[in-house]
């Protein structure tokens, strides 16, 4: 597949808006059971709002991939059947609830909703916190199965790419939180990365295995069955067109298998072992720049794994496209 | 229920594109608005086409044979373009299984196109909607055309009738037959698409020759010539067929 731009930025960016979402709320939850120190009401407040502006701009990022966007209010009408469409409902429910959650926290209307027998008092930032945890994993759901769902794409059709999809969103979004930490509330930059650092480390397995399958995938679809004509040996001598078609343009990613390789090599260091690295000095030296490099260093390694993610898929239409006379 | 589909006959298709052209000039002059192309008479000229043709070399030299392999939307019956379409303009007619794109609602996401794994989807790129056969569903109820060109422009412009147009549940129809008959079959059967579109395979007609009838088992001695003339005595071949 030809990897869009827009859709690479729309991935990652929401990805980061909710992992800095599940990290700040995370964080409460601790706090909500005195595991942790609870922070001021603008700590939560402005990191929701710095998640929704990544959202925000994840989701501007994504009208550049519509032909038509004056006409993107219809794509919430599929929901029963299209993964797609239950992202675009998804998406904005998430936003709202990142606004809701950050401006109760930060005007401070914050009423109790529940008092548990136990004496706790549940708040609304608390039950907005729950609702924006379970819409976050439903986005990450929703944006994975758009591609999981496409059974003869086999490299994305897998439990895997959804898989992937929580632990990357939910890396850089914690590694976000740990330099939003460092910079506003220093003692709790130690939760942050080493979440960050776990949730990294999990996601180098479940992106290595989703490599390692890949590779040895055995593509179901072949010429053969393509043209349905069974003989061991068929080669195309004309494609119906010499100047390119649509085909040709959205499903060949036109890169040379060196370049894949280094681009692969890229993200897995800037991905994984680089912020594992710094978030593992983090730890003991506490400071803003380590994870500050490591956030700026793991979103464009995200940026190199999702155009990866894409152009690694092989299309079974190629399979039409493979010569022009 | 009706559906609607082609059978292309490889054995017949000559590869002459003209099922290309007419789909062209009959889809680009509809109510529907035109294919777009871009730069048409520059060195790469590109545009949307519903239809195309493609020659594929089967077997090694000097054992070759030559396919020309029309390709265009199969309209499956389990579509899979349909069910991602997420404003519904991608959607399949009950009445007649024909897959349409509304262009009017589609949004160009091109996610259809994604979920299909024939590659039968074009953007157009001027009018940014998806485009795909419509099985000339503009031509074949129009009652202002007599009844025998209500068929799609590709089937009328074939010159060797390689492309055949029916109802394929509808077990008497010509294309059923065909499909039955001459061993149709569809296309990557392995994704449970159900194509409705199906193929005929090329056909060789062979003679089976045994050896006895290029050897007379009657001439043992292989002496050619006039057999000797039967005695009086010896069977007839009436005789010998009566036993």
């Amino acid at each position: 597949m030809r990897p869009a731009l827009s859709v690479v930025f729309l991935t990652t960016l929401i990805g980061v808006g909710q992992g800095l979402f599940l990290a700040l709320f995370t964080q409460q939850s601790y706090a909500l059971f005195d595991l942790l120190p609870r922070q001021d009401g603008r700590f939560y407040g402005w990191g929701s709002l710095l998640a929704l502006v990544f959202a925000l701009a994840g989701l501007i990022a994504s009208f550049f991939h519509l032909g038509h966007p004056e006409r993107a209010w219809r794509t919430a009408t599929q929901w029963r059947t299209s993964w797609l469409s239950r992202e675009v409902i998804v998406l904005p429910a998430f936003m709202g609830i990142l606004f809701l959650y950050g401006v109760s926290h930060l005007s401070g209307f914050d009423p109790v909703m529940v008092a548990l027998p136990g004496g706790l008092n549940i708040h609304a930032t608390i039950v907005l916190g729950w609702a924006g945890t379970i819409l976050a994993f439903a986005l990450f759901v929703s944006t994975a199965m758009i591609y999981a769902c496409l059974r003869f794409l086999q490299e994305w059709h897998s439990p895997l790419t959804v898989i992937n999809f929580i632990l990357l969103g939910g890396a850089s979004g914690f590694t976000l939180a740990t330099l939003y930490a460092a910079m506003f509330a220093p003692a709790q930059a130690g939760f942050f990365g080493g979440w960050a650092l776990i949730i990294t480390m999990l996601g180098l397995i479940g992106r290595s295995v989703s490599l390692w399958r890949n590779a040895r995938l055995r593509q179901k679809s072949t010429t053969q069955t393509a043209i349905g004509i069974k003989h061991p040996r068929i080669v195309q001598k004309a494609q119906g067109a010499m100047g390119g078609s649509f085909n040709t343009r959205e499903f060949f990613h036109g890169k040379s298998q060196l370049f894949l390789f280094a681009l692969k090599l890229t993200f897995l260091l800037l991905v994984f072992a680089g912020p594992v690295i710094l978030l593992a000095i983090n730890i003991s030296y506490p400071s803003i720049l380590l994870p500050g490099i490591a956030f700026v260093a793991q979103y464009a390694g995200l940026l190199a794994e999702r155009w990866y993610f894409f152009a690694e898929a092989n299309h079974p239409q190629n399979l039409y496209y493979q010569g022009v006379s | 229920m009706t559906q609607l589909a082609l059978v292309i006959d490889l054995n017949v298709c000559v590869g002459c594109h003209a099922c290309v052209t007419s789909c062209k000039e009959w889809n680009t002059s509809g109510s529907a608005g035109p294919l777009c192309d871009e730069h048409p008479y520059g060195a790469d000229p590109t545009g949307t086409f519903f239809n195309r043709v493609q020659t594929f070399e089967v077997g090694q030299y000097p054992n070759t044979e030559t396919v020309h392999f029309p390709k265009s939307c199969l309209h499956c019956e389990d579509p899979p373009c349909v069910p991602v379409c997420p404003t519904g303009a991608s959607y399949k007619r009950k009445q007649d299984g024909i897959v349409l794109v509304d262009y009017d609602k589609c949004i160009g996401c091109k996610y259809c196109s994604w979920a299909c794994p024939y590659g039968a989807r074009e953007i157009d790129e001027k009018q940014k909607v998806m485009k795909k056969c419509t099985l000339c569903v503009d031509r074949i109820y129009d009652t202002t055309l007599p009844e025998s060109d209500r068929k799609p422009a590709c089937v009328m412009a074939c010159p060797t009738s390689a492309r055949l147009f029916g109802d394929i549940h509808d077990a008497e129809s010509v294309v059923s037959k065909a499909i039955r008959e001459n061993a149709g079959y569809d296309l990557m059967p392995e994704w449970g698409t159900h194509p409705a579109n199906h193929y005929l395979p090329r056909r060789k007609t062979n003679l089976k020759i045994h050896e006895d009838e290029l050897e007379r088992a009657d001439n043992p001695l292989k002496v050619d010539g006039k057999l000797p003339k039967p005695k009086k005595s010896d069977p007839t071949l009436d005789d010998v067929t009566s036993w």
